[in-house]
This record gives structure tokens, C-alpha cells and sequence, in this order.
């Protein structure tokens, strides 16, 4: 904020040249993306399949009805949950411990950083593509390094069978998502002050009394803001899971975003609509219940 | 000791992070006998350049680089100008309705604009756009609009005003001022949010594989995601078109990586 007083007052010139300079975002968005959205919303009441497109009468509730009905849909629910869950616990903790290492400055450090942070270049898709080859059931190279280590006897088809998919898929997004934390994590372990730290060794705190006392208080209010802005960036990533097993086999990777896409490119938006709104609300729902228990345990 | 542990951990992890991007080269320069036959082996007996050549010669993959270029290339500047104009109004002038304008921005950042995927292949479809390369462009500008405003007001908010308001009391006007004195201090942020959102332009799958699927307009993930819905995954292929398509993201990623942090966080730590 720099000095807010010297912002000039407001009259109908200066009126006419913001306006000016805000229209053409505010066309873009409000064209391509609130509208898309709220006629999104409305098609969710009716029904509207693009290949009969002669009616479309609103039907009430009944695409929602008929979500609710499907067995895939609340599969595709549970695993959201765990795939959000278990990936975001693997990429905190790991990432944590890596920004801890990075924290203090040594030879090559920035060099380090580079070569680490090369996954976030890559789409979601790419690195999907990357993971399924590598978790090739005849071919893939992670069969050939477990079964050289000894770990397994024979061969597994990770994507092939339901009870691998899953693990495999957030393996890869566990991958993905470390550097991200580490290099978030390690922002707000800098933006600590060096004073409080010199005050604290005058006190004779060890360096784990340190970590507790002075450092995670003082980062906690950014750490849940980061883990926030990580679950609602997993929840709306459908882009990995997409091109490593397209949700298969038989939806046990189904996330409801992949679920999402699927109905969209089936044609019935009247039914992608009633998702669409699903999801929303869902995120909604948790953003709301999450700022609020953070925002508890901060007072 | 420590310093050992640490080492080891950290290479462990530089091991980690970098394989699958080995594997791929490796599995680009591998003749197709060697990609599919037992046991594995880490490096080629003899590299080979054939699956580039096919890339090129049977598939067509230069249109589609040039395609997602063009489509990249307008898009990221468009958005970048928009970005940095409406940042700027949002960052020196308050007036009624501003609050409003950057919680509209900030909504669209959380939710994703596959959600209404749907209603909008509806909307390019009445404004005929699908198949089109324009078409592309303009949903890329929508959905990078509000990260570029909102991270460029950011940039904006740390220059004091009182360097414009001297530009303007030498005479210059305001529009004038603007380019004379905030242009040239912000300039890295400006490249750093072009190359961001030229990136995420470039990786853009969901709303280009349901407006595309002409062969002319497509662009790169549209063609790859054509090639993993074949029954049969030609890997060596796949894997040199991975290669191909990721070189550019790297290199620019590379160039802007301390902006990178802000990229993410736009919007959500500030507001």
C-alpha cells in the first residue's frame, strides 16, 4: 500500500478513464467466463443434450436426481477425498522437510532450486503421460526398479488393476507437488524475523524450541493459506489423472472433475450442469469451513 | 555428519524430481525394438533420431507447434496489456466499485473454467468460433485476464506514485506518464507475467481438445491427446513429442523463476 492519501479524489474525467481501462478485462471475464458460468447454472434445471437439441424444457431437480442416483458419481466423490487427502499430506510433510534444508544459504543452492522446480514447467497432461509410461504394466521402468531391488517377484499392472490406479496417480501428483510446497514453505520460513530468533538463543531455546515457539507460530496464518490454495488447486487438477488413466479402470480413479469432463464430452450438459453446480457448492462449502477453523484457532 | 544427511536427502530428491524427464529423453532416442523389449535398458545400444523424423513427417507436428505459437504468443500479449492497465487503474485510483472489481477477478482464480466447459463450446459455437484459432485466443485471454491484472497491480502498488505525479507535472499526460514511468521499472514483472501466461496457454488441454479437432487448427495437447486415445500408445513418438513440447516451457520457466512464487500466490496472499 504506498501512500494511499496521494490517490486522486474522483470526478467524472478521471471516472471516464477508469472505466476506460478496466472495460476490456471486464468484457473477457464477463463474457467467457460469468456467463458460461451462470448459463452453466441454468442448464443444470434443464434438460439439454446436445444431441437433441429440439427440446429443452426445465425439468426441475432432475439431472440432480439423477447424479445423485449414480453409483460412479459418489465413487468419484470418495475418491476425490482421497486423492486430495493423501496427496496433500505427502506433499506438505515432504515439501516441509525439503524447505528446511533449503532454508540456509549454501554453495549451488539456486542452481538446486532450478533443476527441482523443472516439473512446474510441464503441463498436467505431460506429466500424466510421463507417469504412465513409467508405470507400464510389461514395459514401464518402476516394475523393472521394484522387481531389481527385490521389493516385488513379478510384474504389476499399476493402472490396469482398481487397487493400484489410485496409488499410482497420486504418486505422481505427490511428485508434482512437493517443490511447489517446499519453495511456498520455504518463502515463509524467510519472511520470519532474524530478531526473534536472536532473542530466543539469548533465552537458551534449542533449535527444535526455536522451530515450535517462534518459527510455526509466526508462519502458521501463511501455511494455512497455502494449504488452502493446494487442496482447491488438487481439487479442480483433473489434467493428471485425464491422461494417465482417464479415470479408469472402471472410474477407480474417477475424480469428480474427471467425472465432469466425461459427461460434457457425452453431450449431456443438462447433467454436467447439475455436476458443475455439485462441485461448486462442494468447494464452496469447504473453503468457507476451512477459513473458518483456521480463523478459530488463530484467535 | 548433518551435512552429509542433508546432502544425501537432497540429492535424493534432485534423483527423484529429474528421472521421469531422463526416462522420457532416453525413451525418445531409443529405436522402437529397444523401447518394447526386455530387460530395460538405461541407456540406448544405438540413439536414434527416427521418432523425431516421424513426429515431423508422418504427424504433422510442426503445424501444431506453429499453431500453439501463434495461439501462446497473441494470447499472453493481449492478456499482459489488458493486465497491465487494468492493474494499474486498480492500483492508483479508488473510486466506488473497486472492491467489486477485484472480487469478481479473484472468484474466477478459485473456480475453473472447465466448470461451465459445457455453456461455453455452446457460446463459441454461436459466435463461430469453434475450429478456430481466434476462438482459442479469446477464451486464453478470459481465463488469464484476472491473474495478470490482480499479480500487476501487485507490481504496481510497490512504485510510489509520486514518480508519475512528477511525469505529470512536467506536462505529461496521465496515459503518457503511465508508459514513461511504470513501464520501464516494471518491466521484469511485465516479461515474467507474458512468459507465465504464455506457458499456461501452451499447456492449455480441456477447452482446446473440446473447440478443436480439425486437423489445421489444432495445437500441440490437442494432437497429443489424439494420439493416447488411439488404442495403441505409439510411446516413442509420444515420448519425442513430450520432448519437443517441453523444451520451450522449460527454457522460459527457467528465465522467470523467481516470479514464479508471486504467479502462484496471486491474488490469494494479497487482495
Amino acid at each position: 500500500m504506498v501512500a494511499r492519501h496521494a490517490k486522486p479524489a474522483f470526478t467524472v474525467r478521471r471516472a471516464r478513464f477508469i472505466a476506460l481501462c478496466l472495460l476490456p478485462g471486464a468484457v473477457f471475464v464477463a463474457l467467457f467466463t460469468y456467463y458460461p458460468m451462470i448459463r452453466g447454472a441454468v442448464i443444470a434445471f434443464q434438460r439439454y443434450n446436445l444431441f437433441d437439441l429440439t427440446s429443452t424444457p426445465f425439468v426441475g431437480l432432475e439431472n440432480f436426481w439423477s447424479v445423485l442416483a449414480e453409483e460412479r458419481f459418489w465413487t468419484a466423490l470418495r475418491n476425490t477425498g482421497t486423492w486430495v487427502v493423501v496427496s496433500l499430506f505427502f506433499q506438505f510433510f515432504l515439501g516441509f522437510g525439503l524447505a528446511l534444508l533449503l532454508r540456509r544459504q549454501f554453495r549451488g543452492r539456486g542452481l538446486y532450486q532450478a533443476w527441482v522446480f523443472f516439473p512446474w514447467a510441464m503441463s498436467g497432461f505431460l506429466i500424466g503421460l510421463l507417469w504412465r509410461w513409467m508405470f507400464n504394466g510389461q514395459f514401464g521402468v518402476i516394475n523393472d526398479l521394484l522387481l531389481k531391488a527385490g521389493i516385488i517377484d513379478e510384474r504389476i499392472g499399476f493402472l490396469a488393476s482398481p487397487g493400484w490406479a489410485m496409488t499410482s496417480v497420486i504418486v505422481a501428483n505427490i511428485w508434482y507437488g512437493v517443490t511447489f510446497f517446499a519453495i511456498m514453505i520455504m518463502a515463509a520460513l524467510q519472511s520470519v524475523p532474524p530478531e526473534l530468533y536472536e532473542a530466543a538463543s539469548v533465552d537458551g531455546a534449542s533449535r527444535m524450541r526455536q522451530f515450535w515457539h517462534v518459527t510455526l507460530p509466526h508462519i502458521r496464518p501463511t501455511l494455512a493459506l497455502i494449504v488452502l490454495l493446494r487442496i482447491i488447486w488438487i481439487l479442480n487438477f483433473p489434467d493428471l489423472i485425464y491422461s494417465m488413466t482417464g479415470g479408469g479402470p472402471a472410474g477407480s480413479t474417477d475424480i469428480i472433475t474427471t467425472f465432469l469432463i466425461q459427461q460434457v464430452s457425452g453431450g449431456d450438459y443438462g447433467r454436467a450442469g447439475a455436476v458443475g453446480m455439485l462441485a461448486l457448492g462442494l468447494l464452496l462449502a469447504f473453503s468457507i469451513f476451512y477459513l473458518n477453523v483456521t480463523r478459530m484457532e488463530r484467535s | 555428519m548433518r551435512r552429509l544427511g542433508k546432502v544425501v536427502v537432497l540429492g535424493a530428491w534432485l534423483l527423484i524430481t529429474l528421472f521421469p524427464l531422463y526416462w522420457i529423453v532416453v525413451t525418445s532416442l531409443k529405436p522402437k525394438a529397444e523401447i518394447f523389449s526386455m530387460p530395460l535398458k538405461y541407456w540406448p545400444d544405438a540413439i536414434t533420431f527416427e521418432h523425431y523424423a516421424e513426429l515431423f513427417s508422418f504427424a504433422d507436428f510442426g503445424a501444431y507447434l506453429l499453431n500453439s505459437l501463434i495461439v501462446s504468443l497473441v494470447a499472453a500479449a493481449v492478456v499482459t496489456v489488458i493486465g497491465v492497465i487494468g492493474g494499474h487503474t486498480l492500483a492508483r485510483f479508488s473510486f466506488p466499485g473497486r472492491g467489486a472489481v477485484m472480487l469478481a477477478f479473484l472468484v474466477t482464480q478459485m473456480i475453473p473454467l472447465f466448470i461451465a466447459l459445457g455453456p461455453l463450446y455452446l457460446l463459441m459455437s454461436d459466435l463461430d468460433l469453434l475450429n478456430r484459432l481466434a476462438g482459442l485466443m479469446l477464451v486464453y485471454v478470459a481465463m488469464l485476464v484476472p491473474f495478470s491484472t490482480i499479480i500487476m497491480r501487485g507490481f504496481c502498488e510497490r512504485i510510489p506514485a509520486a514518480l508519475e505525479e512528477a511525469a505529470q507535472v512536467d506536462g505529461a499526460t496521465r496515459l503518457v506518464a503511465m508508459l514513461r514511468v511504470v513501464i520501464p521499472v516494471m518491466l521484469p514483472g511485465i516479461a515474467a507475467t507474458f512468459i507465465f501466461a504464455f506457458v499456461q496457454c501452451w499447456n492449455e488441454l480441456f477447452l482446446a481438445i473440446t473447440f478443436i479437432d480439425s486437423e489445421d487448427s489444432k495445437t500441440i495437447p490437442v494432437a497429443m491427446n489424439s494420439f493416447i486415445t488411439q488404442y495403441d500408445i505409439d510411446w516413442g513418438s509420444m515420448a519425442a513429442a513430450t520432448v519437443v513440447s517441453v523444451i520451450p516451457t522449460l527454457v522460459l520457466f527457467a528465465a522467470i523463476r523467481r516470479y514464479i512464487v508471486e504467479g502462484l500466490t496471486a491474488g490469494a496472499v494479497k487482495g
